[in-house]
């Protein structure tokens, strides 16, 4: 039992870290440039599709991913500077609006590019296995998955916390006005923070093929948990971001493992297997209305002035 | 404004009671209203589905009777209003002679008023509802597939054959994952040690139930993932290198995921066992004919959906033939379906009352054919002229 829970543990965390990569890039898009952009799931999917179609074409997974990275980064900019710029005055329903409108354009774009069946890429056999550290069964890839995500959270702190554009990006979301008027081109500030955002999309997406099938749509199923994280953690955070992602996977995982057992404590077998998937597949929006209600804010809220 | 519109839709529902009735003697074209979908990751199934079609009508010279046939293909999204949606716009604007197709059980129980109002055939090429076989079923309703807890019935039979004492089963928390345990269940004699009903259909992560399912130390896995949440189930099954304890499906491994697993080389899924009415080589000469078409034309292999659709198409022409193409005599055709006489890619079979065939399900494996395709391949016959349970809840009295 007790290898079971650390297994789920694990499960959790990595499940989160996933999250995570998804939700930093959506946080700084929404906190720093207050967009809300419906379509990052979609550049996610492209993610997975980009790297799937280069890694099948040349056998080699690590490139696919590398090639995806500067290629969502590309679309992002592009998709920013063409469509969102003209976003940025009109309120959040207006922005829903075109983004959503983005989902479908590029669900239909997949489909006509690439076929409705969706991509898979087998791993190179190092990434396949799965290690026993006492025990405990750990997926390989989940590992490097987990690896990924943790220097991306560090690189971001770095980014953020230490260097000259992680300063712009903090001023233009204290305070947008004020930063543009001591000079500095808050346009361009925004095409890098959305370019940044659509690459960590996209990285996710690339990492996550493996797992989750290369499929249309692939990103609408994570984007509402994306959503929860966010809420959770602070709109705008990136801590905020990759402590909620966390707290969501672990929840999601754990609340799957065990509430069947747990209701089984109190309830007839037949109630419980019936309540606990319910139950389980509600945890994460449980939480958020709970956060809501004694941190409106979110746990970890992004200074704003 | 509101009078307005309310008068808008009682002219819509007058026109559509007063769509023209039985005209006489021979139609000069024959329409066929085909429901299934195109959108989102199930498109891949309505693909199979219309290119069967197409397999089919090349066979019958794009004539049934004599007479050009047309077929119109409508996107259900997978979703039952706009399932529903799309029957009324086939039956009103297009005034199609038969109604066929459709996928998912919940859409075809949105569908069913519907066409039966109509007074046209229904002819479904997958969806295997209980409700449709047994209280609801109707004398213009024919089914080319099966109903939902047949599959899942026979792997229980299989497991028990095998020896299997402790089971995990994993399927989605929806209709059809239901009835699938439900069916399973009712002849499975082991234990099933656990149980896991995923969310439907986003949840593509399994590594909660799969760390579970090991940890219960079963004899064998039974899953029930229909479209791409297959491949996303056999690849973490191996990534969490499950690979040792044997995996069964029903309605998984198929003709659509078979290529994707095999594009990322999930040896796991070689060798495990799923049920079915159909493989790809099944010896009868329907099957023969359909799969060598099919492949000639698409060059990869047709799935059971593209076999249902296929068959959906042959029966639909066996009853405009059997009447000459006069389309006014519905109890003509009618009796001729219910013999049904065509060459079907199960081989003989014959319809139980609830028009649902009396069919056998057979035991198919995954193996990697000549070319080195995957594919699944029959194994052996589980059972022989397999009624569905719920038959006899059905009213209608079986004349042939």
């Amino acid at each position: 039992m007790s290898t079971l829970v650390v297994e789920q543990l694990f499960n959790g965390i990595q499940l989160g870290i996933l999250l995570f990569l998804l939700a930093a890039g959506l946080t700084l898009i929404f906190g720093i440039m207050d967009l809300m952009n419906l379509a990052h799931g979609s550049l996610y999917m492209l993610g997975a599709y980009v790297s799937s179609t280069v890694a099948l074409a040349s056998g080699s997974f690590m490139l696919g991913v590398v090639v995806a990275l500067p290629a969502i980064l590309l679309l992002g900019v592009l998709l920013e500077s063409a469509v969102l710029r003209r976003l940025y005055r009109s309120g959040h329903l207006d922005q829903v609006l075109a983004t959503f409108g983005m989902i479908l354009f590029f669900n239909e774009f997949v489909r006509v590019v690439w076929g409705p069946a969706g991509i898979e890429v087998p791993l190179p056999p190092f990434l396949t296995g799965t290690v026993y550290p006492g025990g405990v069964a750990l997926p390989v890839y989940r590992l490097v998955v987990m690896a990924v995500g943790l220097a991306v959270a560090g690189f971001l702190y770095v980014l953020v916390a230490k260097t000259r554009i992680g300063m712009l990006i903090r001023a233009g979301a204290s305070n947008r006005e004020m930063t543009a008027a001591l000079g500095v081109d808050i346009g361009r500030v925004f095409t890098l923070v959305f370019g940044l955002g659509a690459a960590l999309a996209g990285l996710a997406g690339a990492m996550a093929g493996p797992i989750f099938a290369v499929s249309i749509g692939m990103g609408e199923n994570v984007l509402i948990q994306t959503f929860v994280v966010i809420v959770i953690g602070g709109i705008g955070s990136i801590r905020g971001a990759f402590v909620g992602a966390l707290l969501i996977g672990v929840i999601d995982i754990m609340g799957r493992s065990f509430l069947k057992d747990i209701f089984g404590l109190f309830l007839p077998f037949d109630a419980a297997e019936t309540a606990a998937p319910a139950v389980a597949s509600m945890l994460i929006y449980i939480l958020m209305a709970t956060v809501l209600f004694f941190r409106p804010q979110g746990l970890f809220p992004a200074r704003t002035g | 404004m509101k009078s307005g519109k309310a008068l808008i839709f009682a002219a819509s529902a007058l026109a559509l009671l007063a769509a023209p009735p039985a005209f006489a003697a021979k139609a000069s074209k024959i329409k066929i209203g085909f429901i299934t979908t195109f959108s989102g990751p199930p498109g891949v199934i309505g693909e199979d589905m219309r290119n069967s079609v197409n397999v089919a009508l090349d066979a019958l010279g794009h004539k049934m009777g004599g007479i050009p046939v047309e077929v119109i293909f409508e996107d259900d999204q997978a979703k039952p209003e706009v399932g529903k949606q799309k029957a009324e716009k086939l039956l009103g604007k297009d005034k199609v002679d038969f109604l066929s197709g459709i996928i998912f059980s919940n859409v075809l129980l949105a569908v069913r008023k519907t066409a039966v109002d109509s007074g046209k055939f229904l002819i479904i090429s997958n969806a295997g509802a209980s409700q449709i076989a047994g209280k609801q079923c109707d004398k213009n309703i024919f089914s080319t597939s099966w109903q939902n807890d047949q599959i899942p019935m026979a792997m229980g039979e299989e497991l028990n054959s095998k020896g299997v004492k402790s089971l995990y089963v994993v399927a989605p928390n929806y209709a059809a994952g239901k009835d699938m345990i439900t069916g399973l269940k009712k002849t499975f004699k082991g234990k099933i040690v656990g149980q896991d009903m995923t969310k439907w259909p986003t949840q593509m992560d399994f590594s909660a139930e799969l760390a579970k399912a090991r940890a219960a130390k079963p004899q064998g896995v039974f899953i029930f993932y229909p479209g791409s949440a297959t491949v996303a189930f056999i690849r973490q099954y191996e990534q969490a290198g499950m690979q040792k304890i044997p995996l069964y499906s029903v309605f998984s491994v198929d003709a659509l995921s078979l290529p994707k697993l095999q594009e990322a080389k999930i040896n796991a899924v070689l060798g495990t066992y799923d049920t079915g009415f159909w493989a790809v080589n099944l010896d009868t000469p329907g099957t023969k004919k359909f799969v060598a078409a099919y492949k000639a034309k698409y060059h990869k292999y047709p799935s059971y959906y593209g076999a249902q659709s296929y068959d959906s198409m042959l029966l639909i022409a066996s009853a405009v033939e059997a009447v000459g193409g006069d389309l006014s005599k519905m109890d003509a055709m009618r009796s001729a379906m219910e013999k049904a006489n065509f060459e079907s890619v199960r081989g003989k079979f014959t319809y139980n009352n609830n028009h649902v065939p009396i069919q056998n399900i057979y035991l198919n494996q995954v193996v990697a054919d000549k070319d080195g395709v995957w594919t699944t391949s029959m194994v052996r016959t589980i059972y022989k002229d397999h009624q569905d349970p719920f038959h006899s809840q059905c009213p209608m009295k079986k004349t042939w």
